[in-house]
C-alpha cells in the first residue's frame, strides 16, 4: 500500500492504495464518486475523463498513485453551489445525450476544449472530442451543445471548487 | 481489467531511477506517461514486479534552444511539444505530427520520449524524428551517450536503449525555414495510422533544394524514403514532379499485412500519402 494525498472536487483526501489501483477505480470505489464511469478496457472511449490540475486525462489510464499531490476534478465537482456548469447546462439544453453513459466524459473533455479554444469551429469540436466515443452516435447534438456552451458562458471556465474553498473532509 | 500487483517507485532524479533499474533489472519497467504501458499492464500482457515512474523527474521536462538544435526533454508531454514556439519555428514537422497523435486526453499525459522509446511502428513520432535526423541522448550508470536516429530504431518495439538505460532527451537539428507536413491515413478517428508520411522540404525559388521524408508503419521500424528524397532534389515543387518522386516511396520497404490492408495496398498508399505530404510541406 502507498499513502496518497490529493484534492478531489475541492476536498482534500488521504488514502492508502495499492500501486496498481487505477485512478478511476480509486474515485469510484474508494471515494464513491460514481459519476465518473468506465466505458471500455482499452483507454479509447473517454467516458472516464476527469481533470488533473485543470487538464483532461483518462482516469482509467492513470494510476491513483500518480495523482498524489495533485488536484482532480470529476463531473461531480463541476457544478458550483447547486448551479450547473455552463457546459452541463448546454448539454441539458441541447439534449447532447441519448443513453447518457458517455456524457460525464464528454462534458469534462468539452470543458477542457473550451478552455483551450473558447470559440471552436464545428470541425475543431469534433477533433477536440476525438477521444470520446458515443455508442448512441449522438454526436450531432453533442457538437451543438459545445457550440451552445461557447456562446453561453462556458468558454474558458474550469468550474468546480478548489481546495482553498472547501474545508478538508 | 486491473494490472497484476507491482511495487511502485517515483524517483525525482535520473540517477535514482538508474540505480533502481540496475538493482531490479528485468523485473522493473520504466513508465513515462504510461499511455501505452498502462493498457498493456491492464491487459496483463506484461507483469513487472516494479514500475519506475519518471513522472516526478522535473529535469526531464521542457523544450530548450541549444545552438543548432532544439532539445526536447524525454518527459515533455505531447501537448506541450505541440504548442512549443521553438519547435514551431525550427522543427515544425514535430508539432505537425503531434497535432493528430492519439487524442487530447492522451496528449496531455503521453510523453515525447516515452512514445519514441516504446517504438511502436505505427507510432507517429518515429518518422518525423528520423526524417529530421534526431539525436537520442541515453543515460546509463556510466554516463550518457548519444545515438543517431538511423541507429536508434532497431526492430518492432525495440530501440538502442539498453536494459539499464533511460532516454533523457532528444535533440532535433534545426530546420529553420523548411516547410513541413505530417500526412496520416486512418480509417476512423483516434487510431493508429495505416500509413503516415512525415515530409520536410526546403524550397528555394520554386525548386526543392533539400527534402527529408519519413514513413510510419511501412516496416518494423520507421523508415527514411531516401529514393524519394533524392528524386525530389532539384525538382520544381509541382504536382507532376512530386508525383514522380513519390512513386518511389515504397522502395525497399517491407510493410505489414493486417486487417487494415495488405502489404501491396500499403505500398500503393505510401506513394499517394507521400505525394500529399510533400506537396503540403512545399506549400504547393
Amino acid at each position: 500500500m502507498t499513502r496518497i494525498n490529493l484534492t478531489v472536487d475541492g476536498a482534500r483526501v488521504s488514502d492508502d492504495v495499492e500501486p496498481r489501483t487505477l485512478l478511476v477505480h480509486y474515485l469510484r470505489e474508494q471515494l464513491g464518486k460514481t459519476g465518473t464511469v468506465i466505458g471500455c478496457d482499452t483507454s479509447n472511449c473517454g467516458a472516464c475523463t476527469v481533470h488533473l490540475d485543470g487538464t483532461s486525462v483518462k482516469s482509467c489510464n492513470m494510476l491513483a498513485v500518480q495523482a498524489d499531490g495533485h488536484e482532480v476534478t470529476t463531473i461531480e465537482g463541476l457544478a458550483t453551489d447547486g448551479e450547473l456548469h455552463p457546459v452541463q447546462e448546454a448539454f441539458r439544453e441541447c439534449h447532447g445525450l441519448q443513453c447518457g453513459y458517455c456524457t460525464p466524459g464528454m462534458i469534462m473533455q468539452s470543458v477542457d476544449l473550451l478552455k483551450e479554444n473558447p470559440h471552436p469551429s464545428e470541425e475543431e469540436i469534433r477533433l477536440g472530442l476525438e477521444g470520446n466515443l458515443c455508442r448512441c452516435t449522438g454526436y450531432h447534438n453533442i457538437v451543438k451543445a459545445v457550440q451552445h456552451a461557447a456562446e453561453h458562458g462556458g468558454a474558458g471556465q474550469s468550474g468546480g471548487k478548489h481546495a482553498a474553498e472547501v474545508p478538508a473532509s | 481489467m486491473i494490472p497484476t500487483q507491482f511495487d511502485y517507485l517515483a524517483p525525482t532524479t535520473v540517477e535514482e531511477a538508474l540505480a533502481a533499474l540496475a538493482e531490479h533489472g528485468d523485473d522493473a519497467k520504466i513508465m513515462a506517461g504510461g499511455q501505452s504501458l498502462l493498457p498493456v499492464l491492464r491487459m496483463r500482457l506484461n507483469a513487472p514486479e516494479l514500475v519506475i515512474d519518471l513522472g516526478r523527474i522535473e529535469a526531464l521536462r521542457g523544450v530548450r534552444d541549444d545552438g543548432d538544435a532544439v532539445v526536447i526533454g524525454a518527459m515533455t508531454p505531447h501537448a506541450a511539444v505541440g504548442k512549443d514556439p521553438l519547435l514551431a519555428e525550427h522543427a515544425a514537422l514535430i508539432p505537425k505530427a503531434v497535432e493528430h497523435l492519439a487524442d487530447a486526453q492522451i496528449r496531455h499525459r503521453g510523453t515525447f520520449g516515452g512514445a519514441l522509446a516504446h517504438a511502436d511502428p505505427a507510432g507517429d513520432l518515429g518518422a518525423p524524428a528520423l526524417a529530421l535526423g534526431a539525436q537520442f541522448v541515453i543515460a546509463g550508470r556510466g554516463g550518457t551517450r548519444t545515438v543517431a536516429a538511423d541507429d536508434f530504431f532497431v526492430d518492432l518495439f525495440e530501440t538502442a536503449i539498453g536494459e539499464d538505460e533511460i532516454l533523457t532527451e532528444v535533440r532535433i537539428p534545426k530546420h529553420t525555414g523548411w516547410g513541413a507536413h505530417y500526412e496520416k491515413f486512418v480509417r476512423v478517428a483516434h487510431q493508429w495510422p495505416i500509413v503516415a508520411v512525415a515530409a520536410a522540404v526546403r524550397v528555394e525559388g520554386g525548386t526543392i533544394a533539400e527534402a527529408r521524408v519519413g514513413l510510419t508503419n511501412m516496416g518494423n521500424t520507421p523508415l527514411r524514403a531516401r529514393a524519394v528524397e533524392e528524386a525530389l532534389v532539384g525538382q520544381p515543387a509541382s504536382e507532376d514532379a512530386v508525383r514522380a518522386a513519390a512513386a518511389r516511396a515504397a522502395d525497399g520497404t517491407s510493410p505489414p499485412s493486417d486487417l487494415n490492408g495488405d502489404a501491396d495496398y500499403r505500398r500503393h498508399l505510401a506513394t499517394v500519402v507521400t505525394r500529399r505530404a510533400v506537396l503540403a510541406a512545399a506549400g504547393a
